[in-house]
């Protein structure tokens, strides 16, 4: 049983769960601390975050840059509006492919779960379309591993 | 309808951003050209460039109503979307399950500074 849960909500959010067995605490810090975003935000296998920034209080700023290795690359930058240590983050992001997509704006939430974390990523996007958008770049990134795995199961 | 899945002509017609972009939308309800074209601030003759290749691959289909050609989803294109769906997941608990791996570490070393 897959403890991620994706769902869209409306016309223009996306909801993201996932369960972790570490308390909020942890949780919470893993989604703060640069040296260990660097170490899981990765997406599919093969890709690094060589430049992490983050400036984890309200009105910092953040900046993630992804690259493949072989020369492909994006970066995610955004602003931090509110920070609730050790329950909610909310922040603006948005990709740059290279040119900016809209902003979306993003809250987390970090409940504490018996002896563990669930974690509620709430995305806004400004409409349907761009949201659309989001989902197919993001469809995108997974696509390299994906095709590979797919190969195998025709 | 076409009876033969073919998995090239698919992956080919997924492999556009655009393309996949035009199938999400359609899986909110049909859509003219016109209507397809605002939004993505694309010029209807390429719209309907996308739209033939969607709907050569079988993912799309066109429904006949008076004047008006409205495009919907095929049956193979709502397989399609929940197939990259699929993967959108796999990308996002990849990252999730090294976050698993990073808690444990942080537990780990908790555990060793008390000793």
């Amino acid at each position: 049983m897959s403890k991620l849960t994706l769902k869209t909500e409306g016309d223009t959010h996306v909801i993201v769960t996932r369960h972790f067995a570490a308390p909020p605490e942890a949780v919470y810090r893993a989604h703060t601390d640069p040296k260990l975003i660097q170490r899981w935000l990765l997406g599919p296998e093969g890709w690094t975050m060589p430049v992490c920034i983050n400036e984890a209080r309200p009105g910092g700023k953040f900046r993630y840059e992804w690259t493949n290795g072989k020369g492909g690359g994006f970066h995610v930058t955004g602003e931090f509006v509110e920070l609730e240590p050790y329950s909610r983050i909310v922040h603006v992001e948005r990709m740059h492919l290279p040119d900016p997509t809209p902003d979306n704006h993003v809250e987390t939430r970090f409940d504490s779960d018996g002896e563990g974390t669930l974690m509620t990523m709430r995305m806004t996007l400004p409409d349907a379309q761009t949201r659309a958008a989001m989902l197919a770049t993001g469809m995108e990134r997974g696509m390299e591993a994906s095709y590979v795995r797919l190969e195998g199961m025709i | 309808m076409n009876a033969v899945f073919n998995l090239d002509i698919t992956f080919s017609a997924l492999a556009d951003p655009t393309r996949r972009a035009i199938l999400a939308r359609l899986a909110r309800g049909e859509a003219t050209v016109l209507e397809l074209a605002k939004p993505f601030e694309m010029t209807q003759p390429a719209i309907s460039q996308h739209l033939k290749v969607l709907e050569d691959a079988g993912l799309v289909t066109t429904r006949v109503e008076g004047t008006r050609r409205p495009r919907r989803l095929a049956r193979a294109g709502i397989d399609a979307m929940d197939q990259w769906i699929a993967m959108l997941r796999k990308a996002l608990e990849r990252n999730y399950d090294r976050l698993d791996e990073v808690l444990a570490g942080m537990e780990n070393e908790k555990t060793g500074g008390k000793k």
